[in-house]
């Protein structure tokens, strides 16, 4: 029974980790070229939006199978999109990021919701993508369902994470970044555009938060609501400052979380008495309370994260 | 040189304004409405009868509540994008308190009310002004997940402990607090409109926040600390208090206003009664340059853009959410035009290439 329980927990904690998982490794690379993204949650609504959309046009015609791909596909480019218009605000205008991620996310969850309304209208379902156990590894018992019995994007998602430390800590590209984030200025005299790589990141940020978003509406929630992402953007911003910018860090505070939320989804399922409201609540408590734990080990991140390059400028 | 700025900072906010209304114009070609048709419905829709013109200010008071607040903080260098959860801590708060004394006169009741609605968002606020002074942690991310946290917490007590007896009689079931007693509503201005007495009341604590922040020293410790945080701890300013009481003293500003709206609006308690109210208050803010002459006029802006984008959902079917994307690109337009508009040196150039369009001997601008 016990071991149902927690099976269960594990095998639906894994999946849920996804969407934040894919949003937080774009956020890190962002923060650690200096960038403070919090329009995050609103390139996750359009990427969940304008990923559901191809899928929910191709439904019924000959090109179904490949609706979810292109969904992928066009919600990765709109995130891009959506990066670059960050990076014009917050790089080139040096705008103040905080607010200026705030009016990111008002735009995408407006926009997403606008064309909503117009293009599907209700509650609509998609076909979402099939499982694909792995062969072989899914048979291992007890940890085969749980790790490898799931679909292609929740292998791709715990892919990213050894490739993202591999392109931050490994090429020279991720040293660029990491030197955009922490002496900006001292890249500047090694002949780094640093402006040029914070471009760059911001876009593999807004492409990694759009498939995160993707995910939300196709793999998991397999349609789309106006309140779909409903702060995992946010989420993910605060995963990164948990997992001290670093790729694994993150996939600890991605399962954190989505195991939170399957623990929470199990309790409800076996029926113990708890007011919704509070379950909602929780892993929204959990951001703030590991928040305000994180600070207490010493934070190593990126010491210009918010802070515009200006070349004329002396510090 | 003066005229010119003003000249100059004009111009940079109407582009800004411009840029903002091209991407709604997008948006709105996107989902096949005519962009002109509805902004015209937007500008002109609400001046045609009382009604829409009193909704207009009806609209404005909450913005203006807020907005102020938000001037505040944000000038107290900590960002606050918690109003929406601190309006909704307010409303519970000034509820349950309405609701608490049915006996009071109206003289006791109503102050007692909004100053209960003012101490919830305080509290409320309080948590993330704390957070970072004492923790660290990030005001931003803290605030805007305190909002989710409110949200829920006011549907819990709609549904549960505050829950209308009669709509568990009926069985409707309908998630709203039992109707206020008749002393704590706030009077309406104009009978037959919703245009009630909250709009002085924000008018004459936009004069307040203005005397506090530029004319008492309590307020320049506030703005000292948010401009240069090391040179007023040099000057002897606490500053993490200063961050806690300006946090506190915005998220009392959004409890008034959610105070305000349940007892000169609604009277009861009801769900989705903030409206977006939170969020657009800090655009007004931001649009209002944080100040409170400029806070009053962005307010009534925004207000007929409010009014005027639930006509066009009304007559030509474009959704209200586009509300938001206006909202969402007019804050990035205007803290991508903050460069241009503290910027000597882009002044001066604006000044010099406005220069070459004058008559020789004209001489320089003014």
């Amino acid at each position: 029974m016990t071991h149902d329980l927690v099976y269960n927990i594990l095998s639906l904690g894994v999946p849920f980790s996804v969407a934040l998982l894919l949003a937080s490794l774009g956020e890190m690379f962002n923060q650690r070229a200096g960038v403070f993204n919090l329009g995050c949650e609103g390139i996750m609504c359009m990427g969940a939006f304008l990923g559901f959309l191809p899928a929910f046009f191709l439904k019924t015609g000959p090109l179904a199978p490949y609706g979810i791909v292109l969904g992928f596909a066009v919600a990765a480019a709109a995130g891009v999109a959506m990066g670059l218009l960050f990076a014009l605000v917050t790089v080139t205008f040096r705008a103040e990021q905080g607010i200026a991620g705030i009016g990111l996310q008002m735009m995408g969850w407006g926009v997403a919701g606008t064309l909503f309304r117009h293009f599907v209208g209700g509650v609509t379902g998609v076909e979402g993508l099939a499982s694909w156990p792995l062969p072989g590894l899914s048979r291992i018992p007890f940890l085969g369902g749980i790790l490898f019995n799931h679909n292609p994007m929740v292998y791709i998602a715990f892919l990213m994470v050894p490739a993202s430390w591999y392109l931050l800590f490994k090429t020279p590209w991720g040293l660029k970044v990491r030197a955009a984030g922490t002496e900006p200025r001292a890249a500047d005299s090694m002949g780094i555009n640093v402006n040029r790589v914070r471009y760059q990141a911001l876009m593999l940020g807004g492409a990694m938060a759009g498939l995160g978003g993707a995910y939300l509406s196709l793999c998991q929630a397999k349609m789309f609501a106006d309140d779909l992402v409903a702060g995992r953007g946010f989420i993910a911003v605060a995963l990164v400052y948990f997992g001290r910018w670093s790729p694994l860090g993150v996939l600890g505070g991605a399962l954190l979380f989505s195991l939170a939320q399957s623990l929470q989804l199990a309790i409800q399922v076996a029926g113990i008495k708890f007011p919704y409201e509070f379950a909602v609540m929780l892993p929204y408590v959990l951001v703030i309370l590991v928040l305000s734990l994180a600070r207490k080990a010493r934070m190593r991140g990126p010491t210009h994260l918010g802070v515009p390059f200006n070349r004329e400028m002396r510090y | 040189m003066n005229r010119f700025k003003l000249f100059y900072g004009g111009s940079i906010v109407v582009l800004a304004a411009l840029a903002a209304a091209l991407g709604a114009a997008l948006v709105l070609t996107a989902i096949g409405a005519s962009p002109a048709a509805t902004f015209v419905t937007i500008f002109t829709g609400p001046f045609t009868d009382v009604f829409g013109l009193t909704e207009i200010l009806v609209r404005a008071i909450p913005l203006i509540l807020v907005a102020l607040g938000i001037a505040i903080a944000f000038r107290s260098g900590i960002i606050n994008i918690g109003a929406e959860g601190q309006m909704l801590i307010g409303i519970l708060a000034a509820t349950a308190t309405a609701l608490a004394l049915p006996t009071w006169p109206k003289a006791a009741l109503l102050p007692v009310v909004i100053l209960a609605g003012a101490a919830g968002g305080a509290l409320w606020a309080g948590i993330a002004g704390t957070l970072r002074a004492r923790l660290g942690v990030n005001e931003i991310l803290s605030t805007v997940m305190l909002n989710y946290i409110a949200a829920q917490l006011y549907t819990f007590f709609l549904r549960g402990p505050m829950i209308d007896p009669g709509e568990l009689e009926t069985g409707s079931g309908t998630p709203q607090s039992m109707r206020l007693p008749e002393a704590a509503f706030l009077d309406r201005l104009v009978p037959g409109t919703r245009l009630h007495m909250g709009l002085v009341l924000a008018l004459v604590l936009c004069v307040c926040v203005w005397f506090f922040l530029w004319r008492t020293t309590w307020g320049f410790r506030l703005r000292a600390a948010g401009a240069e945080a090391k040179a007023a701890r040099y000057a002897g300013i606490h500053v993490p208090g200063s961050l806690v009481a300006a946090m506190g003293l915005s998220g009392a500003f959004a409890g008034i206003a959610g105070a305000v709206e349940v007892s000169g609006v609604h009277h009861r308690a009801i769900e989705n009664i903030t409206s977006g109210y939170g969020f657009a208050g800090i655009v007004v803010a931001l649009f209002g340059a944080l100040h409170p002459a400029g806070i009053v006029p962005a307010a009534f802006f925004f207000g007929l853009l409010l009014v005027g984008s639930d006509m066009t959902q009304r007559s030509a079917g474009v959704p209200a959410n586009m509300i938001l994307v206006l909202m969402g690109v007019l804050i990035l337009c205007i803290v991508s035009a903050k460069m241009y508009l503290n910027n000597p040196y882009a002044q001066e150039r604006a000044a010099r290439f406005l220069a070459r369009f004058r008559k020789p001997g004209a001489g320089e601008p003014s």
